[in-house]
């Protein structure tokens, strides 16, 4: 096949899977104007799924980002027993349906789960309620800032840490003027991949939240909810802005681009 | 003054270090020389503290430094792949261990200009390790290490990376730096001439042991075994006994001593000439002669000569 027809053919692999189901949810939200588009993003409802949506990432990402960074270091550099069965479990993630690891949250921290009646005793309440959004968010974006990480760190090898070491430089030096800046750039990655994943986050949410109106509803809960209820324009309006959020975080990651420092 | 003592080191089956002493003047220029496998980058990085040995001690400055982390230990390490700072500049690579120890900010700005002088990169201080060559980045190396005036200097194969001329320039270059700075330095090489034209002492390694130390031409003119002999120079058998090519005599006609050969080949490289001979008792053996020394010969291939060792030359028996 000629290289014209393989890039026709990828091009049109892009286009019907992503581009033009994106672009039809654009085009359905913006048909009957924006006035419309304008009144159902801003409903008390879709405000707080915003705000909401917004502070379980804002919580989970950070944390998954420091993780992230530690445990690369550890698989990366460390030399343990075991090493090789963590790196497996990094991945779990990715291998378990959301569902399962939503279900997985009510065993555990449920009223009926293990910790449940210690939690509820010290009246603390995670499931249906924000701190369970947030742990499962955590789990369902863990494995991204780890995997941005550590082949940047493998790369770039030891010897520039080692070099510090002789130059008298404490390991926490090290690590903040050596390290940290040599894989900045694998760690903005991560957290852009981590960001867009908590954002866009169903399934597991959806079964920890409880799904309550302005409480804890997301965006993604909201977008499913106005689907159910016949509200289409609406679920596309909220969609809408999900995918905006999307996007500038994709557009965050671009201007952020590593400064290429001539090779 | 470094001196290590009774080091041993194995790394799984591999034993890199056996019973390894050796003392490093102060102030001296010293080579650990050996090929490869042969435990001197072992050495070196546990003097840096970069490795830790199974058994033995370090002293460095008259303390015992063998438990020490390598920030400790007031040394200077040049690697041979540079190990350069690759996201800061020349500057800020050079100043690297005096903001650690968080000197004021005049003081490290002067030093770092002085040593940017020295190593000759002037007017390189705001560039990236990326717009260097290869010779200017491990001078940057050198820069950086001595910016902290670590009590002894430890090279890596630092010319290792770097062609044959950058490689001639930056050796000549190093002994004059260290006859301005006088810093303690130990250098691991494989490359006997390296090692033969820096340094004032040379330790020769092979297997993780230390074959001989001694000045360079004590080493090139009295090699305690055949592998010392081999390692620092050609050499050649004739008889029982193994010489240098450039000790052997080559005459039309016999002479007392010699014995009888039949040129094979003869080499023109340009000053020298390298003429291979078949020797009547059946084994082979080369002499290096200068192109007048050969032209006055007018050897050819099929030539009957006699050969014989020069009087009072290095040799020992096989």
């Amino acid at each position: 096949m000629s290289r014209v027809g393989l890039r026709a053919v990828a091009l049109a692999y892009l286009a019907v899977l992503l581009l033009v189901p994106v672009g039809v949810v654009f085009y359905k939200t913006f048909e009957h104007g924006l006035g419309a588009v304008f009144d159902s993003v801003t409903t008390p409802a879709a405000i707080h799924a915003f705000w909401l949506t917004i502070e379980v990432a804002v919580i989970a990402v950070p944390l998954n980002a420091a993780f992230g960074v530690i445990t690369a270091l550890a698989l990366v550099r460390g030399r343990w027993r075991g090493k090789s069965l963590v790196n497996a479990i990094i991945d779990l993630p990715f291998a378990i349906s959301p569902v399962v690891i939503g279900l997985a949250l009510i065993l555990v921290y449920g009223r009926n789960g293990w910790l449940g009646s210690w939690l509820s005793d010290h009246g603390i309440q995670i499931i249906f309620a924000v701190p369970g959004m947030v742990l499962a968010t955590i789990f369902v974006s863990l494995p991204f800032v780890v995997r941005e990480v550590a082949p940047v760190l493998r790369e770039i090898g030891d010897e520039q840490e080692q070099a510090a070491a002789t130059l008298g430089a404490s390991s926490w030096q090290t690590f903040w003027r050596v390290t940290l800046p040599s894989i900045r750039w694998g760690i903005a990655y991560g957290v852009v991949l981590s960001t867009a994943r908590a954002i866009g986050e169903f399934g597991a949410v959806s079964i920890v939240s409880g799904k309550v109106a302005g409480q804890t509803e997301t965006l993604t809960l909201l977008v499913e909810k106005r689907y159910g209820n016949f509200d289409v324009a609406g679920a596309y309006a909220a969609s809408a802005l999900l995918a905006l959020i999307a996007l500038a975080t994709l557009l965050a990651m671009t201007v952020i681009n590593p400064r290429k420092e001539p090779a | 003054m470094i001196a290590v003592r009774d080091i041993s080191k194995r790394f799984g089956a591999f034993e890199a270090l056996h019973d390894v002493s050796l003392e490093v003047p102060a102030g001296s220029l010293t080579a650990l020389l050996g090929p490869s496998g042969s435990g001197k980058s072992t050495l070196l990085r546990i003097i840096a503290g970069l490795e830790f040995p199974d058994s033995g001690s370090v002293l460095i400055a008259g303390d015992d430094a063998t438990a020490r982390p390598p920030q400790q230990r007031g040394i200077g390490f040049v690697f041979q792949h540079y190990a350069a700072f690759k996201h800061m500049t020349v500057h800020d690579n050079v100043a690297f261990g005096l903001r650690v120890r968080k000197r004021p900010r005049p003081e490290i700005d002067a030093r770092v200009k002085e040593l940017l002088g020295i190593v000759g990169l002037a007017g390189y201080a705001d560039r990236h390790p990326s717009q260097l060559s290869g010779g200017q980045r491990q001078r940057m190396a050198l820069a950086r290490a001595l910016a902290v005036e670590p009590e002894v200097l430890l090279l890596d194969e630092p010319f290792g990376a770097l062609d044959a001329k950058v490689r001639a320039e930056l050796r000549s270059w190093l002994r004059r730096l260290h006859d301005e700075v006088h810093v303690t330095t130990v250098l691991v090489t494989h490359d006997q001439e390296e090692a033969m034209e820096v340094a004032d002492r040379i330790a020769v390694l092979n297997e993780g042991r230390v074959e001989q130390v001694g000045g360079p031409r004590e080493l090139y003119e009295r090699p305690a075994n055949d592998f010392v002999m081999g390692f620092l120079g050609p050499v050649t058998r004739i008889g029982a006994e193994l010489v240098r090519p450039h000790d052997l005599k080559i005459a039309p006609l016999p002479e007392p001593g010699s014995a009888e050969a039949q040129v094979t080949r003869v080499v023109h490289l340009g000053f020298e000439v390298r003429v291979e001979l078949a020797l009547a008792d059946g084994g082979e053996t080369s002499v290096q002669l200068t192109k007048s020394e050969a032209d006055e010969l007018e050897l050819a291939d099929g030539d009957i000569v006699h050969v014989r060792t020069l009087g009072g030359r290095t040799r020992i028996s096989a």
